[in-house]
Formats: structure tokens, C-alpha cells, sequence
């Protein structure tokens, strides 16, 4: 044979109806599932549950059954609670010669609100009958003031958001970055720890 | 004469379709890496709230999952209790939940315990009694690390969705 014959073209037609029934049948089976959520470290079950606080240091988050929010005694709108949330853990309500004085802190220092980050505490009391999205949406907002004031040191401190160090920890990277990173990690941590008590409930 | 001959001049040439299976493939492979297949069976309706606030839950292997919500009204279950608690694949009573949230954490490979989170999966419509009695069980059973799992989106929201 002098020239090569050349081979018949397969159809590929009916692949693409074989792909198509897999990735419906993928469609149809799989779910994006969702992997965020809001972390939360429930109290050890404590047999002693009094513990006392200055009145000042503790800020009193109440949501009642129609869905509104009480902070302090006066109602408040969602919108508003995350810059009420900042200025009470960032007050640093200390004198400038305590030892415990706040030098961190960039709250405008008043006498009604938290002496140190360190000592603020936020309570959230809930009733029985109050919707669980809205306590998420109030948790989101508590986490999203510490998320604020943590950024904002870490940006002064390291030049680098604490969000971004706390996803730069998930990532692969080598034992010795990793521990640098924990350090950091820790000590934003400690600058502004997060401290959230949800007493007994109120039966209504 | 030109160089390129063709035999037959009134008819177009088929335009070729392989390349069209790739594409579908491509696409195929996309959705098989994003998604999972569901393993369990939701026995409760599961309409998650919204966050923006979130951290990623990753480490599936360390996830114990806790579904609350109402029971779909198709269902044949006869029961007065309007809120549902989900643990793998049965509905249990309150007062379980300690037992089988331990069952699923006795489950898991022992160096994995230590760092067992609890993930909360409740539906929007749920009360926040409910909650707060998981919560007590949980601490029961020195289960302290939860997440409430949410998705992202604006929490201002949340209340509109309802």
C-alpha cells in the first residue's frame, strides 16, 4: 500500500451525554455543605457559680422573647451593638499610674465602663422563647467587635490583620513558622480574651 | 488551482462535538471536588442562619453533628414536641443527647477526643429554649467546644428569612 488510509473519525457525540447523566447524577446526590460557624467554649459545669464582678466590668446583653435587645437597660438596635460591644471592652477605664493600666487601649476612658479588656465581661441572657437566629445574630456581632479590636492591635503590633495570621496558621507551613505565628496568635489573645457568660435563663 | 482541495464544495464540513465532552467533564470534576455527598439523612428541616463573623470548621474527622430543627410535615412522625434533635441518624429526646453525643465521640479514633468539637446545626425557626437545654446536656458530658454552624451572609437578615 502506497498511502495509509486514515482511520474513521469515532463519533464522540453520545460522551457528552454520558458526562451530562454524571453530573446530574452529582447534582442530584452531593451537597455544598457548609463548614463556618460561629466557635463558641461552653463553661466547665461549675458547682460554684458565684463569682463576683465589679459592675462596671460586666456588660449585660438581655434578648427577650419578642426579639429585642436589651444592653445596659435600654433597648438597642442589632445595628448598633457591635460599637457599643468596642467601646466597653476598649475603654481601659484605669488610671494611667494602676498596674493594671490599659496602654493599649484607645476607648475614651469612662467610669461607667470596663476597667481593662482583661476584666470585661459580656453576659447574654436569653429567654426561652427567643429565636436562635437572633442570638446567632448578636453572638455574631459580640465576636465581630473582638474580631475589630484584635485586627486592629495585630495590625500595629505585626503589620498583618489577626484574621489573616489566624488563616495563615491553618495553612501548610513549616513547624517553626507555625510556632512564631501561635505566639502572636496568643498574644492578641490575650490582649483582648474573649469572656461570654450566659447565665441561668429567665422563664417568662 | 488552489492548494486546497475540496471534494465536495456545496456541503460545510460537520463541526466536530469532542471537545464538548471535556467541557462536561470539567464541570463534572468541578462539582465532585466542591461538594460532598450527603452521608447522613436530614431528618429535620435545616434552614441554617446567617454570619459574617466565621471561622472555617475544617477537620471533618474531629466534628460531632447536632441537627435541631422542626420535623417536615410529610413526615410520619407522631409526636407533640415540635423541635427535633438529630445525632447521626436518629431523632432523639432531650434527655439522650448525652448518650449518643458520647456514643459519636467514643466513635472517633482516640487522639481525636481530645479536640472533639460539637457542631450545631439549628434551623432558623428554633427557640433558643431548646438550645440552652443542649447546651446544659452538653456540658453534662464535658462537650465544650461547639460551633454553631451557620452560613455566611448578613445577620441582619436573619430575622427577614423567617
Amino acid at each position: 500500500m502506497s498511502k495509509l488510509k486514515q482511520a474513521p473519525e469515532v463519533n464522540a457525540g453520545s460522551m457528552a451525554d454520558i458526562a451530562f447523566l454524571l453530573l446530574i447524577f452529582f447534582l442530584v446526590t452531593a451537597s455544598i455543605e457548609t463548614d463556618v460557624g460561629l466557635n463558641r467554649i461552653l463553661p466547665r459545669e461549675s458547682t460554684d457559680p458565684y463569682v463576683e464582678i465589679k459592675a462596671r466590668n460586666l456588660l449585660e446583653i438581655g434578648i427577650n422573647a419578642k426579639n429585642q435587645l436589651m444592653v445596659e437597660g435600654d433597648i438597642l438596635p442589632l445595628e448598633e451593638l457591635r460599637t457599643k460591644v468596642v467601646s466597653f471592652i476598649d475603654n481601659g477605664g484605669l488610671q494611667t499610674d494602676d498596674k493594671d493600666f490599659c496602654g493599649y487601649c484607645k476607648g475614651e476612658r469612662l467610669a461607667h465602663l470596663s476597667e481593662h479588656p482583661d476584666q470585661a465581661i459580656i453576659s447574654i441572657t436569653t429567654s426561652r422563647e427567643s429565636d436562635y437566629a437572633y442570638y446567632v445574630s448578636v453572638q455574631n456581632e459580640i465576636i465581630g467587635a473582638y474580631n475589630l479590636l484584635r485586627n486592629r492591635e495585630s495590625s500595629r503590633l505585626y503589620g498583618i490583620a489577626y484574621e489573616t495570621l489566624v488563616q495563615n496558621y491553618g495553612e501548610d507551613i513549616g513547624p517553626t513558622e507555625k510556632m512564631a505565628i501561635k505566639g502572636k496568635i496568643e498574644g492578641i489573645r490575650t490582649m483582648f480574651p474573649q469572656k461570654i457568660i450566659e447565665p441561668e435563663v429567665i422563664h417568662q | 488551482m488552489s492548494p486546497i482541495k475540496r471534494n465536495n464544495p456545496t456541503r460545510l464540513p460537520a463541526i466536530s462535538t469532542a471537545s464538548l465532552p471535556d467541557i462536561v467533564f470539567i464541570l463534572l470534576f468541578f462539582f465532585m471536588t466542591v461538594t460532598t455527598i450527603k452521608n447522613q439523612n436530614l431528618l429535620v428541616e435545616n434552614q441554617l442562619p446567617m454570619a459574617n463573623e466565621v471561622d472555617k470548621l475544617d477537620r471533618t474527622d474531629r466534628i460531632i453533628e447536632i441537627f435541631v430543627g422542626p420535623v417536615p410535615s410529610n413526615s410520619n412522625e407522631v409526636d407533640n414536641v415540635p423541635i427535633k434533635i438529630q445525632i447521626e441518624d436518629r431523632l432523639v429526646a432531650i434527655n439522650e443527647v448525652d448518650y449518643y453525643s458520647l456514643k459519636a465521640l467514643g466513635a472517633m479514633p482516640e487522639h481525636l477526643q481530645r479536640s472533639a468539637m460539637v457542631s450545631i446545626k439549628a434551623d432558623n425557626k428554633v427557640k433558643m429554649g431548646v438550645i440552652t437545654d443542649l447546651k446544659k446536656e452538653l456540658q453534662k458530658v464535658n462537650l465544650l467546644k461547639i460551633n454553631y454552624t451557620t452560613v455566611e451572609g448578613n445577620v441582619f437578615k436573619n430575622m427577614e428569612l423567617k
